[in-house]
């Protein structure tokens, strides 16, 4: 048996956390997006310094994991002589590592534009980042919108590993009511399907759109399986 | 800046950071394996099924890519026992990571299945194979290719996932950074070593992975 009850107190403290996922979700997504602006703009510089710059950045952050960088942010303010801070920790580690995602994601929609819109502004007389920013982000938004979503849900999920590091947001608090109820099946029910309710929306957003983007797609491939056969024309009678 | 570097008594400890990457190696690969088998049954399933089994397959699919894998960490480490279910922390971790490995690659063979041309499965019934044939054999392995580095991509993520382990103390390498960080105190200094050893990690799985596509579909023009 637990310390207490899973009542309504433990219920609402629970849920309530909640605005901490979501605080840090919006840091990272606003933080990360700016940067990953800027992260993809280096990937496809003309400049080839500033896109070995940028496949560094991209491949440090998503060749560790995340739970390793925020260590490493957390215990480093210590290195640059600050106290270790959680918050100011956590922030910078999800700002860094979506910017590092989002930039290559963002690289991707990009590189999806013709490259006769980049000849046909230069013959214009427009430097790389008019050319960019100008002409070619416009078009790049459409593909860019469903990716964007989609990743949305991998920051608000992401967040939960800043519970580790000792922020009180939902995961956190999940595991410290489960520690005085003991009562998993109800705390970690109710975490997931918060966190569903946050990301499912998201999730069948970014399908709607990416799927708007891309050509029709015929009937499900199972389908030739279930197709009756068609009956054969009769002869018409006549041809006898 | 006054912060000394101190890797001496860090490094000292090697043999505990090789015994924290092989477990990290260990359960990486075991839940690779049991996702990849939950995927390619479930992927099957999900487009070739009944319909109440694809929605089945489908709701798990949503459930496991809208929680993040902590959570499903703690849940399978914290509710399972209560059901009976006693797991050593080794074995809740494959249990979760393949759980969530598995929901990903699903919808990732899912689209490779999608992606077969509608003529080659005509071509297999015109043939005269069995139902079971063409999903073998015409659908699945040009699938599996054309898959493969999505497939990549997604084991990638879960070799690095598979740090939060450290959460349900087993012992991987996350987990004997933060024991030597309580030895040591070096703090700053272990987490970059151990975030290098990550990278390494990937940097190796990745050529190894690469590599396997050449071996695996030689036969393709």
């Amino acid at each position: 048996m637990g310390l207490r009850e899973f009542g309504w107190n433990e219920l609402y403290f629970l849920l309530f956390s909640a605005r901490w996922t979501l605080l840090l979700s919006l840091m990272a997504f606003f933080g990360g997006g700016v940067l990953g602006l800027l992260v993809a703009a280096l990937r496809v510089a003309p400049n080839r310094f500033a896109r070995q710059a940028a496949i560094v950045w991209i491949r440090a952050f998503q060749g560790t994991p995340t739970l390793v960088q925020l260590l490493i942010m957390y215990y480093g303010a210590s290195f640059l002589g600050f106290r270790p801070d959680a918050w100011l920790a956590a922030s910078l580690t999800f700002t860094l590592g979506s910017s590092a995602f989002f930039g290559e994601i963002w690289r991707g929609c990009i590189q999806s534009i013709g490259v006769g819109q980049w000849d046909g502004a230069k013959a214009l007389g427009f430097r790389f980042p008019a050319t960019l920013w100008l002409i070619i982000l416009p078009q790049a938004v459409r593909p860019m919108i469903g990716p964007t979503i989609g990743y949305m849900v991998q920051i608000i999920k992401g967040t939960s590993v800043a519970s580790l590091i000792g922020i009180a947001e939902l995961t956190r608090t999940a595991v410290m009511v489960n520690t005085v109820t003991f009562e998993p099946v109800r705390v970690f029910g109710t975490v997931a399907l918060a966190y569903f309710v946050m990301c499912w929306p998201l999730s069948l957003l970014a399908e709607r759109v990416t799927r708007g983007i891309d050509a029709k797609r015929g009937t499900g491939i199972a389908d030739i399986f279930r197709k009756k056969a068609t009956p054969r024309p009769s002869l018409p009678a006549t041809a006898v | 800046m006054d912060y000394i570097f101190h890797f001496g008594p860090i490094l000292d400890r090697w043999d505990q950071f090789l015994r924290g990457a092989m477990l990290t190696v260990e359960i990486s690969i075991a839940s690779m394996v049991f996702g990849l088998i939950i995927a390619v049954i479930g992927g099957v399933a999900r487009t070739f099924g009944p319909a109440p089994l694809r929605w089945l397959i489908g709701a798990y699919v949503e459930l496991i890519r809208n929680t993040p894998l902590l959570v499903q960490l703690y849940v399978v480490f914290f509710v399972l026992p209560g059901l009976g279910l006693k797991l050593t922390s080794d074995q809740a971790a494959i249990v979760a990571l393949s759980a969530n490995l598995g929901a990903y690659a699903i919808e990732i063979i899912r689209a490779g299945i999608e992606a077969t041309p509608r003529g080659q499965i005509e071509a297999g019934l015109s043939l005269g194979l069995t139902r079971m044939q063409i999903i073998r054999l015409i659908v699945l392995v040009p699938a599996l290719r054309a898959i493969y580095p999505a497939l990549g991509s997604q084991f990638v993520l879960q070799l690095l996932g598979s740090s939060l382990v450290s959460a349900i103390a087993a012992e991987e390498l996350t987990a004997v950074a933060n024991n030597i960080m309580m030895q040591t105190f070096r703090n700053f200094e272990v987490f970059v070593i151990i975030g290098l050893i990550y990278f390494a990690l990937v940097q190796v799985f990745q050529t190894v992975f690469d590599a396997g596509y050449r071996r695996l579909f030689r036969w393709t023009v």
